[in-house]
């Protein structure tokens, strides 16, 4: 499974985002190759799944990921939803 | 020594009208420490203006940045602490109260102080201390944990 967790310039916001969707799939138990980058690196890469703010979501439409949103990126909860929600594993 | 939200880059209280007065005081503690350039600000301003504010990226939480090749010299992470809130323009996270500047660079310096910053801020605790706090005595003992 390849997730892309997605920001503006993939430096700082999708690392942090990155880091804390790690924990929570290994928390999970659920194996994932993850990279952090920017929306338009991400536009031309594979991945099964993409993880972004609202505010880039829009500008991903049409990719062959699913792309699910987070809105806080240090609320564990909800990425666990978020997770639960959208992977299927 | 780490870049890291030392005492000469935190301030509290700050005046700002308007987001990128808000980027521009967290740049200015970087700039002041000779971590960043002039050049870095202003990246980090026209990120705002390009990309929009997904780096609002928890509610009343931004962290402004440009990329290394805009004028980085060090990795290092400042705080800004707004007196009154202010508008970035995100759908959920509007208005912001905490502002961290962040000189993004390709070190792995960077991954350690973004780590470090991740594991304050995944704590509502630490949050609600950085949004009260009036001086660096008050903070002292959230960051403490994370060095």
């Amino acid at each position: 499974m390849k997730i892309l967790t997605v920001c503006g310039l993939g430096q700082g916001t999708s690392l942090i985002l990155r880091m804390n969707v790690e924990q929570a799939l290994g928390d999970k138990g659920i194996e994932a190759d993850i990279e952090h980058t920017d929306v338009s690196t991400a536009s031309s890469m594979q991945a099964d799944y993409i993880i972004t703010s609202n505010e880039l979501a829009e500008s991903l439409r049409g990719h062959s990921a699913k792309v699910f949103i987070v809105n806080n990126y240090f609320d564990m909860d909800e990425i666990n939803k978020a997770i639960d929600e959208n992977i299927v594993n | 020594m780490m870049n890291f939200l030392e005492e000469s880059m935190v301030k509290f209280g700050v005046d700002a009208d308007d987001a990128e007065s808000a980027i521009e005081a967290a740049g200015k503690l970087l700039l002041d420490e000779g971590l960043v350039e002039q050049t870095y600000i202003d990246a980090m301003k026209h990120a705002y203006i390009d990309n929009g504010p997904y780096f609002v990226l928890a509610p009343q939480i931004a962290i402004p940045h440009a990329r290394p090749e805009d004028g980085v010299k060090e990795a290092s992470v400042s705080f800004v602490q707004l007196k009154k809130p202010v508008v970035f323009g995100h759908s959920a996270n509007d208005p912001v109260r905490l502002v961290f500047g962040l000189g993004a660079s390709t070190s792995d310096e960077h991954l350690t102080l973004l780590k470090k910053l991740t594991g304050i801020l995944n704590d509502t605790n630490n949050i609600a201390t950085l949004k009260t706090a009036t001086s660096y005595e008050d903070i002292k003992n959230i960051l403490e944990l994370e060095r």
